[in-house]
């Protein structure tokens, strides 16, 4: 391990509503893989964007290369020396490798692009690090794998000092994992300063020397790779801490009937032969990481996207799902995690979104009710607390929380008995939250029936009477709340296959 | 009595919309002007001709405001109203069969064309813009074969000839603008006020959010465009009562003036807002420029220089406003 390259220290970063990162520390050494670790939500990502000139920083200091410097922007970062390889590739599938790597920098002869030059000069730098990819290639026709390489060759070539790879092996297989392992491993002997932001345990203990890990917006601590274990590191991710009282018990009797069963669902990449039921009057938690795969599965459960085998039954009955319009009719409303883009309709009304679901309810022959549309709208506003002027207010005026009060609004109009809340609380403030919180209690207690798909734990762990837990498009673990802790669900939320 | 000017004033605007005043006002200037600067603009004859020619244009605006509402468009309608007037001409004058069959045959043809267009773009979910593009050449190809590559001259006691334009006397009244008054009113509360409405205008809003309340987007997307293929039809029949001979690819650039009307008229080209009154609004302000600019001495490439102005600062305001939002 060589010398320190950049510290951050006491970094302060708020957003309205959101203490993001909280006096975080970190430093990055020459020569090794520092690996960075944390919930969804640990303010990994945040810390990596302040470092990169992405968001500014409240407070704190950044010191590289022994000067205190603050990069304006991403281009700054790169011009000095710190890159980020992102988790989505940033490439031009319709230009060739070479042209990608040398975007904006384009070798020039006269007035002409260099392009015979510009695959020389990609040619040298694939050699250099013992990747074998042809310069002239469309990116496009690259697979994932090969296009990460891409990503790393251009950032060497900008004459990088510190790379961080945010997620890299997400979308990658085994073997491609493995060359991008050969080659951090070789470039860390050149003396190259790495941070690896990643979920997967095994990697860790891989590849990296160190590991630094983020809870809530704070630093936790840093420990040496080789001298930890995966407890230790999933102890200090997790914490100690018990924020909100967590449900102890089920609230849901022994023998309430089955609602909803699912059968061996597979739906694309992301939905991997996942069987579970649902109870009536139950909180279903889905916990995982990101990208395990419990949105798809919702989606694929809701006709929203094709599913590809698998079955499904509705209060004993065998369903045949399509579309929403089939969910629906079974009496299945979705609320999206995305409210903004398939939740609400922004540019309508309170009023027209609240019966979106349910319009034949408010017909009087070929004409629209508008009077009992509205007086409908009305109840659910007062009955949820939905902050609005009136219900001819467009959505898009409403903060989070009550746009996500017109989606709820929506689905009990409708009457659906089973509910599915993608990600219930995201991007609400914590009053609202609550709110929504005591509102799915009383839709339970009515004896209807909730699947509730949420990253943060201490939610999982307050709201549901059951949880299932997701991996990479698999059921990992399923577990009784009174079983459940943060460490168990954390270590089924990591059991790759 | 302030706070009641007030109330009365926001009646207004939350019943006709900001830019339909605006677009009201210009209509009022455009006419004021025009009747100033000119003395033959201001005679019965030259209002009778101009809403003479505006009846095909406002049936093809109004039903390509569906399609924009949808955040789509249809190019075809150009092209199409003509053909389909060719193709109704075409089975009276050729087979001989009675005028009421073709002019139920040119409506259906528009018919069957907006169910084309809707099957493109809502179940091949091909791009509009090019989807209608080529249902435009298609029309005009068709057109052109039926007509052997002249022209179609309906049968010149037609009675639909009468419906647009009634003569009592001495006297001509512009009937037609009683059917296309009806057609806005009617259109109008079918917008606004029944299911297919409703849900068209959200389609437009955000089709993935409706698609995910259970609507069946599929069905109300193709409604859209069938609306807009039989308002086109409608716009032949128009066209058939309105020009003694009809030539094939005679409406190219139609369309355009359609579109522009809907537009200015405050349809939104992102889809999800627009209403049919001020589509109307904006085929009277497309007439009134068409009929003035030559009676002030301004010809042709001047008025298209003009029309295209008028459109850009449409379509700028709409920019403006879809940012706000």
């Amino acid at each position: 391990m060589g010398e320190v390259i950049l510290t951050m220290k006491g970094i302060d970063k708020s957003f309205p509503g959101v203490h993001a990162l909280d006096h975080v520390d970190l430093e990055i050494r020459k020569g090794e893989v520092l690996a960075l670790m944390g919930e969804n939500g640990a303010g990994k990502s945040t810390l990596m964007k302040v470092l990169t000139g992405i968001y500014k920083k409240d407070e704190g200091t950044i010191t590289y290369e022994g000067k205190e410097i603050e990069f304006e922007n991403p281009s700054a970062a790169q011009e000095a020396g710190v890159i980020i390889v992102h988790q989505e590739l940033n490439m031009l599938s319709h230009l060739t490798v070479a042209q990608n790597i040398f975007i904006g920098r384009e070798i020039m002869k006269g007035s002409m692009i260099d392009d015979a030059k510009m695959n020389e000069e990609a040619a040298k730098l694939f050699k250099k690090l013992n990747i074998d990819i042809d310069p002239a290639e469309t990116m496009g026709n690259l697979t994932v794998g090969k296009q990460q390489m891409c990503e790393i060759a251009k950032a060497i070539s900008h004459e990088a000092k510190v790379i961080i790879f945010d997620e890299p092996s997400a979308a990658l297989t085994e073997t491609e994992i493995e060359e991008l392992f050969k080659i951090i491993r070789d470039l860390r002997d050149k003396g190259m300063a790495m941070v690896y932001i990643s979920h997967r345990m095994d990697e860790i203990k891989a590849i990296t020397d160190r590991v630094t890990v983020m809870r809530d917006g704070t630093y936790v601590g840093t420990i040496i790779t080789k001298d930890s274990t995966k407890d230790d590191i999933i102890n200090m991710m997790v914490g100690r801490v018990i924020y909100e009282d967590p449900k102890t018990q089920s609230n849901v009797p022994k023998d309430a009937p089955v609602v909803l069963k699912v059968e061996h669902l597979n739906a694309g990449k992301m939905v991997k032969d996942v069987s579970f039921e649902l109870h009536k009057g139950e909180i279903l938690g889905f916990s995982g990481l990101m990208g395990a795969g419990r949105t798809e599965t919702a989606r694929a459960l809701f006709g929203a996207d094709p599913k590809d085998s698998g079955d499904i039954y509705i209060n004993g009955q065998k369903v045949d799902i399509k579309s929403p319009q089939d969910a629906v009719k079974y009496g299945i409303g979705y609320l999206s995690e995305d409210r903004k883009r398939y939740g609400v309709v922004v540019g309508k009304t309170v009023a027209e979104n609240t019966t979106m679901a349910t319009m034949e309810k408010f017909m009087k022959g070929l004409f629209i009710n508008k009077k009992k549309e509205d007086e409908v709208a009305w109840t659910h506003v007062k009955a949820l607390k939905t902050k609005t002027p009136t219900v001819d207010t467009e959505v898009v005026n409403l903060s989070g929380g009550n746009q996500q009060k017109v989606v709820i609004a929506k689905w009990l109009t409708r009457d659906c008995d089973i509910l599915i809340f993608d990600e219930p609380t995201r991007g609400i403030d914590i009053g609202a939250k609550s709110e929504i919180y005591t509102l799915m209690n009383e839709l339970v207690a009515q004896g209807k029936s909730i699947i509730m798909i949420s990253s943060e734990m201490t939610e999982v762990l307050r709201m549901s009477d059951r949880v299932i837990v997701m991996c990479e498009g698999r059921k990992t673990g399923e577990i009784d709340i009174s079983e459940a802790t943060q460490e168990n669900i954390m270590h089924m939320a990591t059991l790759r296959k | 009595m302030a706070g009641n000017d007030k109330k009365s004033k926001n009646f207004l605007v939350s019943k006709i919309g900001g830019q339909q005043l605006i677009v009201l006002g210009v209509i009022v200037a455009l006419f004021a002007f025009f009747c100033i600067k000119s003395d033959i603009f201001r005679s019965y004859t030259t209002i009778l001709s101009m809403l003479d020619f505006s009846y095909f244009v406002a049936f093809m605006a109004i039903g390509v405001t569906f399609a924009l509402i949808t955040g789509g468009n249809d190019l075809s309608i150009g092209t199409g109203m003509v053909c389909y007037g060719i193709i109704g001409g075409f089975f009276v004058t050729k087979l001989g069969l009675p005028v009421t069959v073709g002019f139920v045959i040119t409506i259906l043809c528009g018919v069957l064309m907006g169910c084309f267009n809707g099957f493109l773009v809502a179940i091949l979910e091909l791009p509009p813009f090019i989807a209608t593009l080529s249902t435009m050449m298609i029309a005009r190809g068709l057109g052109s074969i039926v007509t052997g590559g002249s022209s179609i001259t309906w049968p010149a006691d037609a009675w639909f000839k009468n419906i647009f334009k009634i003569s009592i006397g001495e006297a001509k009244y512009p009937l037609g603008f009683v059917w296309v008054v009806l057609a806005v009113t009617i259109m109008t509360i079918f917008l606004r006020h029944t299911k297919p409405g409703r849900y068209i205008i959200a389609i437009g809003s955000n089709k993935e959010a409706t698609r995910l309340s259970g609507v069946n987007v599929i069905k109300w997307h193709m409604l859209a465009y069938i609306i807009c293929g039989m308002f086109t039809g409608f716009a032949g029949v128009a066209y058939s009562a309105t020009f003694p001979t009809i030539a094939a690819g005679s409406g190219a650039g139609l369309e355009l003036d359609a579109i522009c009307a809907a537009i200015i008229g405050g349809t939104s080209m992102y889809g999800g807002s627009g209403t049919i009154f001020g589509t109307l609004l904006g085929v009277y302000v497309m007439s009134i420029l068409k009929t003035g600019l030559p009676l002030i001495g301004l010809q042709a490439n001047w008025q298209q220089i003009i029309t295209g102005i008028v459109l850009l600062v449409a379509v700028f305001i709409d920019v403006v406003r879809g940012k706000k939002n």
